[in-house]
């Protein structure tokens, strides 16, 4: 029973925030509001038994996304960028009626379908042994449905393309755009010096342990890109400049890695297909090499296009 | 036992298609671009959290694994898709000095001034 109210009353704070974010006024809240809604989403997936999303959305869904759209409006803001929105109150609520009618409508069909057939987790729980991890959802994610997580770690890279793409030619190769002006003795500057240490030692657990428990290459590299974050926030480090050769080799080692296993599995029968006796070593090598790669994309992608030092100041 | 699980699938389904509503409103009812970002990742984890409930449906199998590592990929792509229209729109604004599309302007015809 107390679950039953714990649950309905997650759903509807998850809804209320989630109204919160998206139609306040002003830009500022509705950020903050989109982080708490991301936590919360969270607390729901570990109400799901998802442990695994869990981790995956409060890292990176509100975690990562939040740091991104507070650095946007901080953006915008000093570029002075108006606010102000259009639309008559009228068109609001009609908007809201229409929108209201189209959840109810997903909402019946939700309820009216029959759940049908067993899933596919009892296929995945049969062929476990011999995929050389524990975790069933590591399992799908680099043996089964390899192509998936191959196809998404390159996805990454291709955005990170298209980032440093939009920056102005006379910005590339610079460093990625983060400049920062934290005070020495400020808080950011000591949190950039306290929290790196813990931090290192969660995100590198979160991936090792990604083989048998929740975790895994995703969530363990978005805590270490947030380590990574704070210290050149903190002015403690620069971010590398985006032309360096060892930056990139590092940006591809992860796909480059996953492919050559991928291509070594196709001359044994099958495109990205694991031999059973070498398929947890395997797996290893790959989340190792991916989550170096996903730690320097993602801290990249938040960093922004790459800037040089003699262009003005965000082109203001 | 069972029956609880399903309910708790049923609610957080419900949840999803709620939050798949409230993210459409915000998506329509805001010129903003960050807005609509805002809007359209809402509408993404309501999309996840309606597909996770589904999968958790036949509880006597257990949380079914495959949903979940395609919820996984499908977060990490949208914080992808996220990044790069964070970039295009800080480059549109520093060029427009607006954050919204030229055709939303109130009484700008589309291929005005830039």
């Amino acid at each position: 029973m107390m679950a039953v109210v714990f649950d309905v009353l997650l759903c509807a704070l998850i809804l209320v925030v989630a109204l919160a974010a998206v139609s306040g006024r002003a830009l500022f809240p509705a950020v903050v509001f989109f982080i708490v809604y991301g936590l919360l989403v969270a607390i729901a997936w570990v109400r799901l038994d998802a442990v695994d999303v869990a981790l995956a959305e409060a890292a990176i869904g509100a975690g990562l996304t939040g740091i991104l759209l507070v650095g946007a409006t901080a953006r915008l803001r000093r570029m002075e960028v108006p606010e102000a929105e259009t639309g008559t109150s009228a068109a609001r609520i009609a908007t809201g009626i229409g929108c209201a009618m189209f959840a109810a409508m997903i909402g019946l069909g939700l309820l009216s379908l029959e759940p049908r057939g067993t899933g596919l987790a009892p296929v995945v729980a049969e062929n476990l042994a011999g995929a050389g991890v524990a975790n069933p959802v590591t399992a799908v994610l680099l043996n089964f449905r390899a192509y998936d997580t191959l196809l998404e770690s390159i996805v990454l890279l291709v955005a990170l393309v298209g980032v440093w793409s939009l920056a102005e030619d006379r910005h590339w190769g610079g460093h990625p755009g983060l400049r920062q002006h934290a005070r020495t003795d400020g808080v950011l500057a000591a949190f950039g010096r306290i929290l790196p240490p813990v931090g290192l030692m969660i995100g590198v657990y979160i991936v090792w342990t990604g083989s048998k428990q929740p975790g895994g290459a995703f969530q363990g590299g978005t805590v270490l890109a947030a380590v990574w974050l704070l210290v050149v926030m903190a002015g403690l480090v620069e971010a590398p400049r985006s032309d360096g050769r060892l930056l990139r080799i590092g940006l591809v080692a992860g796909p480059a890695i996953f492919l050559a296993v991928g291509f070594a599995g196709a001359l044994g029968g099958t495109f990205l297909g694991l031999p059973a006796a070498h398929a947890g070593n395997l797996i290893l090598l790959i989340e190792t090499a991916l989550a170096l790669s996903i730690v320097l994309t993602l801290g990249l992608l938040v960093a922004g296009p790459p800037q040089r030092k003699a262009g003005t100041e965000d082109g203001a | 036992m069972i029956e609880l699980l399903a309910t708790r699938a049923a609610l957080f389904g419900l949840c999803g298609a709620a939050l798949i509503g409230i993210g459409i409103y915000g998506f329509v009812a805001h010129a903003h671009l960050l807005r609509r970002l805002v809007a359209f990742n809402v509408i993404g984890s309501g999309i996840f959290l309606l597909f996770g409930a589904t999968g958790l449906r036949r509880v006597a199998f257990g949380a079914d694994p495959v949903p979940q590592a395609l919820i996984i990929t499908g977060i990490v792509v949208a914080f992808s898709a996220t990044a790069l229209a964070v970039a295009m729109i800080t480059r549109l604004a520093m060029l427009s000095g607006e954050a919204r599309l030229p055709e939303e302007r109130p009484g700008g015809a589309p291929g005005g001034e830039r």
